[in-house]
C-alpha cells in the first residue's frame, strides 16, 4: 500500500522544553495508526503539531505528497484532513445535525453571489448535504438525535456528533485525539467499534492518538509508541506487546 | 378609529426602520458574539455622508447612497479587521469598551466636520405625502418600508440560502472548531461587519429622510435599535426584525396616546418599558434561543 501521510524526522521546542524531537512515520492509505506513550510522552503536543496547531522546528509533513507545514489550519479541511478534539469542540448553540451539517461547509458550492441567481441549484445541494450528513449520523447510531440540541447530550454521545462531522467533510485522513477520553470504560468499547465501523464503511485512513491501551489495542492496524519525545518502536499491536522497550516504558525496568 | 390606523401604519414605517438597525447589531453579534455599541454611530456617519454627497457635491441620491454604503462598510470591516480582533483574542468583553470608544470617537469627528446643526438628507422625497383613505405618510416613510423588506428579505435568503449563516453561527460558536472544518473564520466575520455597514446606512438613510433631519442625535435614534434587538432575542435575525417592528408601533402609540401625567416625551421611554416587561416573560426575548441545559 501507498503511504498517504507522511511525517519525518518532526523535531518541536519551546525553548528548552523539547516536547518530542525526530519524529519519522508513515500511515498508509486506508489504515489505522495509532500514536500511545505514557504520560508526558509527547503524544499531544505531536498531535497538535500534525494538525497544524504548532509549527515544529525541523521535519516535514505530507499528505498524499503536498506539503501540509505550508498550509494554514484553516486550509486543512480543503485538503482532506479532519479532526477530532481532546475535550469535544461542538458548536453549543446548534442542533446535531447543524453541528454535522457544518462540516460540509467547504464542500458547498453556492456562495451568497450564486445563491440568488441560481436558486434551483442552492435548492439541490441543500438537499444533498443534508443527505450526507444524515448518513453520518446513521453511521455514528445517532441519527435519532438529529433535531436535538448538541448541549443536552451526555458526553459520550456528543463525542460521536464530532466524530459524525468529522466524517461528513470526506476527509482523507482523520485525526482523532484520545477519542475515548472521558467516555466511561462501559462505553469505551462501544466507541471503539464505532470507529472501526466508520473505517470500514468510508475506508478514511485513520490516525489516533491515544492513552487507553485495550482502545488501540484491539482497533489499530499498527502503533507507534512514544517515551520522552522518541519513538521507541514501530508495529503490529502483538508486536508491540511483546517489545521489551515497550513494556520498560509502561512497566518500569524489571529490578535485577 | 383613524387616529388608531393612522397610528399603527406610522409605527409600522419607523419600525421597519429601527428593524434594518437591529438586524445590522444582530448580524455582528451572530458572527462574533460582539455586540456593537457603534452601530448607532455608523447609522449617523452614514446619514451624513449620504447628506455631504448629495447635497454639497451634487452626486445624485442613489450615487450618495451607494458611495456611503461603500465607505461605511469598508471602515466597519477595517476596524473590525485591525483593532477590534486584536483587542479582543483574549477577552471578548472588551469589546463593549472598544465599540463604545469608536462611538464616542466617530460622533466626535462629525461633529468637527459638519456642526450640531441640522441638515437635510438631500432625498428626492421631500415633503411630499402619500394618502390612503385617512391615513397618509410621507413619501420617504413609505419607500423606507418597501426598501426595508427588501433588505430584510435579502438578508434571510443570505442567512438560510447559502452556506454563510451556518458559517457565521458556527464561527461565533467556537473559532477553533469552525476553522478545523475548514470555515475561513475571519472573512465571515468581516463580511458580517460589511453587512452591519450596508443596513447602519439604509436605515441611516430612512431615519433622517422628511420629516426628519439629519442631526447628531439621530444616533440615540438609533439607539432606539437595541430594545428591539434585545427584545426580539439577541442571535435572531427574525427576532430583530420583529422587534424593531413592535418598538415602532409602541412607541408611535406611546406618543399618540399618552396621557398628560405622565409628561412629554413619554414614547422615548415606552420601548424600554415593553422591552423590560417582555424580558420578565421570555428572558431570551421574543425569538431567541433558550441555552439548552443539563440537568
Amino acid at each position: 500500500m501507498s503511504a498517504t501521510f507522511e511525517a519525518e524526522n518532526l523535531s518541536l521546542a519551546f525553548g528548552k522544553v523539547v516536547p518530542f524531537e525526530g519524529v519519522s512515520f508513515s500511515v498508509d492509505a486506508g489504515e489505522i495508526f495509532a500514536i500511545i506513550g505514557p504520560n508526558g510522552a509527547g503524544k499531544t503536543s505531536l498531535f497538535n503539531t500534525l494538525s497544524r496547531v504548532y509549527q515544529p522546528q525541523t521535519g516535514t509533513l505530507r499528505l498524499e505528497g503536498r506539503d501540509l507545514l505550508r498550509s494554514r489550519p484553516r486550509d486543512l479541511a480543503a485538503l482532506g484532513v479532519a479532526r477530532t478534539f481532546q475535550n469535544l469542540s461542538l458548536f453549543a448553540h446548534m442542533s446535531v445535525l447543524e453541528n454535522v451539517l457544518v462540516g460540509r461547509h467547504h464542500l458547498m458550492r453556492s456562495g451568497p453571489l450564486a445563491a440568488g441567481a441560481w436558486f434551483g441549484r442552492t435548492r439541490r445541494e441543500e438537499r444533498e448535504h443534508g443527505f450526507k450528513a444524515q448518513e453520518a449520523l446513521e453511521l455514528l447510531r445517532i441519527a435519532d438525535l438529529a433535531d436535538t440540541p448538541v448541549s443536552a447530550l451526555p458526553y459520550g454521545q456528543q463525542k460521536r456528533v464530532e466524530l459524525a462531522r468529522a466524517i461528513t467533510m470526506e476527509p482523507s485522513v482523520l485525526l482523532l485525539d484520545e477519542p475515548v477520553a472521558g467516555v466511561a470504560s462501559q462505553e469505551r468499547a462501544a466507541m471503539a467499534q464505532v470507529i472501526r465501523d466508520v473505517h470500514r464503511s468510508s475506508g478514511v485512513t485513520i490516525l489516533l492518538v491515544e492513552h487507553d491501551m485495550n482502545m488501540v489495542m484491539s482497533a489499530a492496524d499498527r502503533v507507534m509508541v512514544l517515551d520522552f519525545g522518541k519513538v521507541i518502536a514501530l508495529g503490529t499491536p502483538p508486536e508491540i506487546q511483546a517489545d521489551p522497550a515497550v513494556v520498560n516504558a509502561y512497566l518500569g525496568k524489571a529490578a535485577s | 378609529m383613524n387616529t388608531l390606523l393612522q397610528a399603527l401604519v406610522s409605527g409600522l414605517s419607523i419600525g421597519s426602520t429601527y428593524a434594518l438597525v437591529a438586524l445590522g447589531f444582530s448580524v455582528v453579534y451572530r458572527g462574533s458574539r460582539v455586540i456593537n455599541f457603534a452601530q448607532g454611530a455608523m447609522v449617523l456617519a452614514g446619514a451624513y455622508l449620504v447628506s455631504w454627497l448629495a447635497l454639497d457635491h451634487g452626486v445624485p441620491f442613489i450615487a450618495a447612497i451607494v458611495l456611503a454604503i461603500a465607505v461605511v462598510a469598508t471602515g466597519g470591516m477595517l476596524f473590525d479587521a485591525t483593532i477590534l480582533r486584536r483587542l479582543t483574542a483574549k477577552d471578548i468583553n472588551s469589546s463593549v469598551i472598544i465599540t463604545l470608544a469608536l462611538s464616542i470617537g466617530l460622533a466626535a469627528v462629525i461633529e468637527i466636520c459638519f456642526g450640531t446643526t441640522q441638515r437635510e438628507l438631500g432625498d428626492p422625497w421631500g415633503a411630499d405625502t402619500v394618502s390612503v383613505g385617512a391615513v397618509s405618510l410621507p413619501a420617504s416613510r413609505v419607500w423606507g418600508i418597501g426598501i426595508s423588506i427588501l433588505v430584510a428579505a435579502a438578508f434571510v435568503l443570505l442567512d438560510r440560502g447559502t452556506r454563510f449563516g451556518l458559517a457565521m453561527r458556527a464561527s461565533a460558536s467556537d473559532e477553533e472548531a469552525a476553522l478545523a472544518v475548514g470555515v475561513p473564520v475571519w472573512r465571515v466575520r468581516s463580511l458580517t461587519w460589511a453587512i452591519a455597514g450596508v443596513l447602519a446606512v439604509i436605515g441611516g438613510v430612512f431615519l433622517t429622510a422628511y420629516p426628519s433631519s439629519v442631526t447628531p442625535t439621530v444616533s440615540s435614534a438609533a439607539l432606539a435599535a437595541f430594545p428591539a434587538l434585545i427584545l426580539g432575542g439577541l442571535d435572531s435575525p427574525s427576532g430583530a426584525l420583529l422587534g424593531g417592528v413592535v418598538i415602532g408601533i409602541v412607541q408611535v402609540l406611546a406618543g399618540t396616546y399618552q396621557p398628560t401625567w405622565l409628561g412629554d416625551n413619554f414614547d422615548t421611554v415606552a420601548p424600554y418599558a415593553v422591552m423590560i416587561v417582555i424580558l420578565l416573560v421570555r428572558p431570551y426575548g421574543l425569538l431567541g434561543t433558550r441555552p439548552a441545559e443539563r440537568i
